[in-house]
């Protein structure tokens, strides 16, 4: 039996505040344990949370951004259960009144546009983290780092609409682009600031109910949530083609063997006792509010997509490329604001300038070399200054040492040789010094000026005009 | 001198008759007369209180006034008080010291009151006659074999027996008015959002308020001029403009509306109390007060209510008292969940583990909608039946209590019968309203206090005092002293 995969994704973003959400803690990271603390994160008897405006106002970005609906009054709940790291007893997050609900992000997959539905988007708290003696302090002794806790997080939960690992992964690409284009997270999950859950289930091609569902907990890395899932949906393939039931159940990936194991099985799941907390007011959003809001929404990632196809007639390709993240955008944006031939802009940045990114691992924020030192580069080869070849070198040693394009062309004299005189004996010379080629050529073998132009280009170390030389050849071997 | 109001005080004190460091000292020396038999504090802040006394006697040496300038003040041992203890009467935070103020006891501190101690209450302020205490109980000054009332008992007893001026206490379903009725003294518990709730250990979370509790409601009229007000701290403060309350005590009452809900004059009530609370009710009268019968229908659910959103509040508020952080930690633990369970089996006494477990019950999946869903819906029925009787009168009143205070012991056993003591009081809490408690006679051969519950619109607290103060320029009950 054929069967198809059912995935919905939740995941957890934290939201660029300085603050956090219900105190006024630093939410810096990488700060020493339990430096960004105080009563109010610290749970200490008698405080009480205040949100904060500006991590509310980032949340209603990322609803809009996603097509949510805000829900003019929606409120705080307590989610009640114990463990170190939590130290109220609860965490305050949403349950019944989310703040966004019923909205979509759009994938392409192989060229193809896919909706994918979002349920809801809601605020809450995170909670801290363990440390364990073996890695500091003592061994056998366990301590609590309270620095993440309170600091703010949107929950973004998908419908089960994603079909494969490979939806699911660009799915979460997709989310990262639009939530790092609104300016409301970094989403960089290295610090923790972007973690997913994955909800899987099988069933029979053409089955509208689904299949019994495990979810996969803290998947960690763009990597991890592909193969967590691929794995997933390989195991629960076998097990219904032996005739099992796959069991409901939460589970781990283990990166290392890579393979997901049980965590806990459902009946052990926990009752959170979910309700209103009663510290919190309701918040109520005014229409006024939202619509100011949205006023500072910039393009997103699927617009200027589609913006950039249209307006500079750039392959769907490019314009993906180019938009997969807005400073790389705004980069190739600034040079053709420069110099208006976009498809050249974006080849060069496509390739050149993206592989030594790489190269030094390097983001295109970091990058340097400016759109006009590439602008002025892309000149000299447009006014017939250097040639295309010779523009590679150049372009490396710009970017090695920052020199400006044309410094380095007159210091290494790689100028174009534009005297007539010089590139007519240098094609008379090889002219002469290829007869059978030159031949073959007048016998219709036309492959054979590329070899003719290379010579010349040889003897004239790169500097002659590909197009002078080419135009040029043909003229002399036709009076031959 | 120890037996002063504030409003007395502050005569003596700001016309230099008397120094803060002197009424200080003397209000010290009647808790080592009499603290033995009535055992009013948790703990005292001795020390302390001298420093700010002497701080107060210069603030008024160069000529600042403020009627709470060196007047000796207690508070309940829930509100936090940084740099000393609070300890809840719970032996989980016997040694906890908050490295913060309440917001109450900034602005007290501000004002410059000299804060004596911390008082006696029920555990977590969970109960009904102070026997809840992981301290000695504290006993009521008019019959020490009896109780003070809860949970601000210790407060209400402090007060009655002069072991300060005044004193705050929390209300959540009648903890500041039963111990005032009981202690024969005046208690306001005032509007819900009125008064900042940061720093004040939480029970209940939506029907916790602090107030005062003091010999007269001329008194309570000043305190709430310094502790009532929005608190950015305090998402639930209200951002209503905070009215001079002293105003009120100029302002006539005749003319004006006494609702007198039926509801509360029906069954259960002891016909001597009964007959000193009419008894105020024709002195108001006699004031010019006209009165009105009320019905609030949906009452006989009060109780029931209160216990569901309260216990349900409180089981998750009291989570944090894990062992992890601070407070009280089980030695005998190996892990982590059996560090969990004997931490809060040893640190917790019965009634708060009773209502922990009765709130974790209405908030599971499955009974929450019974429970905690209904609870909240009922809730909502009494909150419009005190706005509908309130659109027929200015002010409702009604008993405090039942009875007059009991025995130490009589209901420990039966904690049904304990929280009936709270049957008049509940509802102002679950409808959100003001309300105050004042001395309006004595019952029995101990000739024990009885009081008059008022309660106002919200966010009027203006109207009660008014109609309270005027009560008090008419009659002596307030005035009467304990015989200890
Ligand atoms: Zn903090």
């Amino acid at each position: 039996m054929k069967y198809e995969t059912v995935i919905g994704l939740e995941v957890h973003v934290q939201i660029n505040t300085k603050t956090k959400i219900f105190c006024s803690c630093s939410t810096e990271f990488g700060m020493p344990p339990n430096a960004n603390t105080c009563p109010i994160c610290l749970g200490m008897p008698g405080v009480l949370p205040v949100l904060n405006k500006q991590f509310l106002e980032s949340a209603m970005k990322a609803c809009l951004a996603t097509h949510c609906t805000i829900a003019p009054m929606n409120r705080f709940a307590r989610k009640n259960y114990f463990y170190p790291d939590l130290p109220k007893g609860y965490q305050i997050s949403q349950f019944e009144e989310p703040l966004g609900i019923n909205g979509y992000i759009n994938i392409n997959i192989d060229g193809t546009k896919k909706r994918i539905g979002l349920t809801r988007i809601h605020m809450e708290e995170d909670a801290g983290k363990l440390i364990h003696g073996e890695n500091l302090g003592s061994p056998g002794k366990s301590y609590v780092d309270f620095n993440r806790t309170g600091v703010p997080l949107c929950e973004v939960v998908s419908e089960p609409d994603l079909r494969s690992a490979q939806e699911a992964r660009a799915y979460l690409g997709e989310l990262k682009s639009i939530l790092q284009y609104a300016e409301v997270s970094d989403c960089n999950m290295e610090e923790g600031s972007l973690r997913c859950d994955a909800n899987i289930s099988l069933r029979p091609e053409g089955q509208k109910e689904f299949g019994t569902r495990t979810e996969l907990k803290n998947l960690n890395s763009f990597k991890f949530v592909q193969k967590a899932i691929e794995y997933e949906v390989d195991r629960q393939t076998r097990i219904l083609e032996q005739g099992d039931k796959v069991i409901q159940e939460t589970r781990l990936y283990d990166s290392d063997k890579g393979e997901t194991f049980s965590m806990r099985s459902k009946e052990e799941a926990h009752d959170y006792r979910y309700f209103p907390d009663p510290d919190l007011v309701p918040v109520v959003l005014e229409e006024a509010w939202v619509e100011e809001i949205k006023k500072t929404i910039p393009e997103l990632p699927e617009q200027k997509r589609e913006r950039f196809a249209k307006e500079y007639g750039l392959p769907e390709y490019d314009a993906g490329v180019l938009t997969s993240s807005r400073e790389l955008a705004d980069y190739f944006e600034k040079c053709t604001s420069l110099f208006a031939k976009p498809k050249i802009i974006s080849n060069w940045i496509m390739g050149d300038l993206l592989r030594e990114l790489n190269k030094s691992n390097q983001e295109i924020g970091e990058c340097p070399l400016s759109p006009e030192a590439l602008v002025n580069l892309l000149k000299l080869i447009d006014e017939g200054v250097i040639s295309g070849n010779i523009a590679k070198s150049v372009f490396e040693e710009m970017y090695q040492t920052g020199k400006e394009a044309s410094v380095i062309v007159e210091e290494k004299g790689l100028k174009q040789i534009t005297d007539d005189k010089a590139i007519d004996e240098m094609v008379e010379g090889v002219l002469q010094a290829n007869p059978s080629q030159v031949e073959e050529y007048k016998g219709g073998k036309e492959k054979v000026l590329g070899f003719l132009v290379g010579q010349v280009m040889k003897t004239s170390k790169g500097k002659a005009n590909p197009g002078a030389v080419n135009k040029l050849l043909k003229e002399k071997i036709s009076k031959m | 001198m120890h037996r002063t109001t504030i409003t007395q005080a502050r005569e003596l004190l700001h016309s230099k008759k008397l120094s803060s460091v002197q009424l200080t000292e003397a209000v010290f020396a009647r808790i080592d007369a009499v603290e033995d038999k009535v055992n009013a504090f948790a703990h005292l802040m001795r020390e302390k209180a001298m420093e700010q006394a002497r701080a107060a006697d210069e603030r008024i040496a160069k000529g600042e006034e403020h009627p709470l300038l060196g007047v000796p003040i207690a508070l309940k041992d829930l509100i936090c008080t940084q740099g000393s203890r609070t300890t809840c009467a719970s032996k989980i935070l016997d040694q906890f010291v908050a490295p913060y103020n309440a917001t109450v006891v900034n602005r007290l501190n501000a004002a410059g009151a000299v804060i004596v101690g911390k008082t006696n209450m029920d555990e977590f302020a969970m109960g009904s006659s102070n026997e809840n205490s992981s301290h000695q109980p504290a006993n009521n000054p008019w019959a020490l074999d009896r109780v003070p009332g809860g949970s601000s008992g210790g407060s209400a007893a402090a007060v009655a027996a002069h072991e300060c001026i005044a004193a705050l206490g929390s209300d959540t379903g009648g903890s500041i008015r039963q111990p005032a009725g009981f202690c024969g003294v005046t208690g306001l518990k005032p509007t819900y959002g009125r008064v900042s709730r940061f720093g004040l250990v939480a029970f209940a979370s939506s029907l916790d308020q602090i107030g005062p509790i003091t010999k007269s409601v001329a008194d309570a009229a000043t305190l709430m001029n310094v502790i009532g007000g929005k608190d950015p701290q305090d998402s639930t403060s209200a951002d209503v403009t905070l009215p001079d309350f002293t105003k009120a005590l100029h302002q006539d009452v005749k003319g004006m509306k006494l609702g007198i809900p039926k509801e509360y004059f029906t069954s259960g009530i002891q016909p001597e109390v009964e007959k000193a609370v009419q008894e105020g009710i024709r002195t108001l009268k006699s004031l010019g007060m006209e009165t009105v019968e009320v019905s609030l229908p949906h009452l006989d659910y009060a109780v029931a209510t209160y216990y569901i959103i309260a216990c349900a509040e409180a089981s998750t508020n009291l989570s944090r008292y894990d062992g992890v952080k601070y407070g009280y930690r089980s030695s005998k633990s190996d892990n982590l969940v059996n560090m969990y369970e004997n931490t809060r089996e040893e640190g917790f006494g019965e009634e708060v583990k009773r209502r922990i477990i009765l709130g974790t019950f209405v908030l599971s999946s499955g009974y929450y909608d019974a429970y905690y869903l209904k609870g909240q819906q009922v809730r909502t029925l009494i909150k419009q039946d005190f706005e509908n009787a309130l659109e027929k009168c200015d002010v409702l009143a009604a008993p405090v209590t039942p009875y007059p205070a009991f025995k130490q012991g009589e209901k420990l056993d039966d904690p049904l019968q304990m929280y009936l003591a709270d049957i008049y009081t509940i509802s102002a809490n679950l409808a959100g309203i003001p309300a105050m408690s004042i001395p309006c006679g004595f019952v029995g051969e101990e000739n024990l206090p009885v009081g008059l519950q008022l309660m106002g619109k919200h966010f009027d607290e203006s109207n009660l005092i008014a109609v309270g103060h005027k009560f008090q320029q008419t009659t002596d009950f307030h005035t009467k002293q304990a015989p200890l």
